[in-house]
């Protein structure tokens, strides 16, 4: 019988569920690398027993933690993200010109087919990549280097790569996000970028349609239809079906097109979930009432699920990296919240238990999918 | 032998206890001492100092008999109640955030 794994990476630590493929019964083991903040933790497709850890501590720095074992045993291995050639600056807060600075790792992407190889997202905004399992990392300066870099501005929580999609049917294809920079896609394995912000439009930005500046949150693809892909902006919900090309809005009956977390159901591309926030001043969900809403018709017509989720007095987040999809079948969706609850549902949404409740405020839930 | 009182988290991060001795041989400065504690536990490297610059990060202090060292130049001659072990050079996390 089929098993799940989730990762959660916390501001205090690493947490991993797991449960059999009925996904009623949950273990729950960790802290694992306790005091220390996980931004994120994702396992290998081509070896579920690999799995990547960011630790990191603004006290302390960044450490890379990898397990071969499914997450039994750890081995800190490298650390050292240098950025390549001149350093350059990007805009601040204020609009003044600051240097690249390495702070920490957001997010960890492993190769679809080499556990060996992995994509690391940065702040201050850079890609890297290992080729040896995490113990040397390399900056792929084109993305740095594309003609805006010194526009670039950080969002709320700095300026941050975030988002890392490798596209399953052309290995020189992947998308990536920036908060708040915006979208940008590589056609060439990483060399150069293109940005894909056409159709995106921030009231915040001088030029509402910018070519960049714009703070994307999360970015989501189903493997089978690689082009279409769907965004949660800082506002709005979006969806391009000439892989990012162009973007129209698809937010239709939201009761707010806030938010940070998108994701597609593991077998109907077009089905997608997002958790609508209150507003960009107001981090928690509309009315007190925590809902994802789903849609199955590819956007603009969304439907709110509640059942198991509380619906009075609830005034948590749920962060970008905060929500993941499993690929059994009925589809498992979970998501993590501010308030130390891990939520899962076993039937595509309809349902929902908390299956943690008391963590630590999470940052990220990945799941993977073991036989 | 030098005593080292470490935080939690880099306790964690070694897998040491609270405390731990290094041979240093004299002059026993700062720098002398930091050295040999990122060649005992080289996973510490870049956690306490910048790895490339060798600075104290920010948000870390170095006590020892009650003296503040973290603003000192890292050539700084450690007291003699470390050198011969008496006392413990401290470092700690700066006491800010949760």
């Amino acid at each position: 019988m089929s098993r799940v794994r989730l990762l959660v990476g916390t501001r205090k630590g690493a947490f991993i569920l797991t449960s059999d493929g009925a996904r009623r019964q949950w273990e729950i083991r960790g802290p694992l690398f306790g005091g220390w903040e996980i931004y994120h933790m994702k396992g290998a497709p081509a070896d579920p027993g690999r799995i990547y850890a960011s630790q990191s501590s603004s006290w302390f720095g960044q450490v890379v933690q990898r397990s071969d074992d499914g997450g039994a045993t750890w081995e800190a291995v490298g650390k050292d993200f240098v950025y390549e050639g001149e350093t350059g600056t990007h805009q601040f807060y204020d609009g003044s010109q600051r240097p690249w600075e390495f702070k920490r790792v957001w997010h960890f992407e492993p190769s679809l087919n080499d556990p060996d190889t992995v994509y690391a997202g940065v702040e201050d905004a850079a890609l890297f990549r290992s080729t040896d399992g995490g113990r040397t990392w390399s900056e792929l300066p084109g993305l740095r280097h594309h003609g805006s870099g010194p526009s670039w501005m950080p969002g709320a929580g700095g300026l941050c790569l975030h988002t890392i999609v490798l596209d399953p049917s052309d290995s020189n294809r992947a998308f990536i996000a920036i908060s708040a920079a915006g979208a940008f896609r590589t056609d060439d394995g990483f060399a150069t970028w293109k940005a894909i912000n056409r159709g995106l439009r921030s009231g915040y930005l001088p030029d509402p349609e910018a070519e960049t500046g714009h703070c994307v949150h999360r970015i989501a693809q189903h493997p089978a239809r690689p082009h279409v892909l769907f965004m949660q902006k800082h506002w709005d919900v979006m969806r391009s079906d000439d892989a990012g090309d162009t973007w129209y809005e698809i937010s239709g009956n939201l009761p707010s097109d806030f938010g940070f977390v998108i994701d597609v159901h593991a077998h109907e591309p077009d089905t997608i979930y997002v958790v609508p926030i209150q507003s960009d001043s107001e981090h928690y969900p509309p009315g007190g009432q925590l809902r994802v809403w789903r849609s199955r018709s590819g956007g603009n017509e969304w439907e709110p699920l509640s059942d198991g989720l509380p619906q009075r007095d609830c005034y948590v987040n749920v962060l970008r990296e905060a929500m993941a999809v499993d690929s059994l079948d009925p589809c498992g969706i979970y998501f993590g919240t501010t308030g130390g609850q891990i939520y899962a549902s076993a039937d595509e949404g309809d349902h929902w238990t908390a299956v943690a409740s008391h963590l630590p405020p999470v940052l990220s839930v990945e799941v993977q999918t073991l036989p | 032998m030098i005593r080292v009182v470490l935080p939690w988290h880099l306790r964690l991060l070694a897998k040491t206890p609270e405390e731990v001795a290094l041979e240093v041989p004299p002059p026993v400065s700062l720098q002398a001492v930091l050295d040999a504690l990122e060649q005992s536990f080289p996973v510490l490297r870049g956690s306490i100092r910048d790895p490339r610059t060798r600075t104290r990060r920010p948000l870390l202090r170095f006590y020892a008999c009650r003296r503040d060292f973290s603003l000192e130049p890292p050539e700084t001659l450690l007291p003699d109640a470390v050198v011969k072990g008496e006392e413990p050079l401290v470092i700690l996390g700066a006491v800010a955030g949760g």
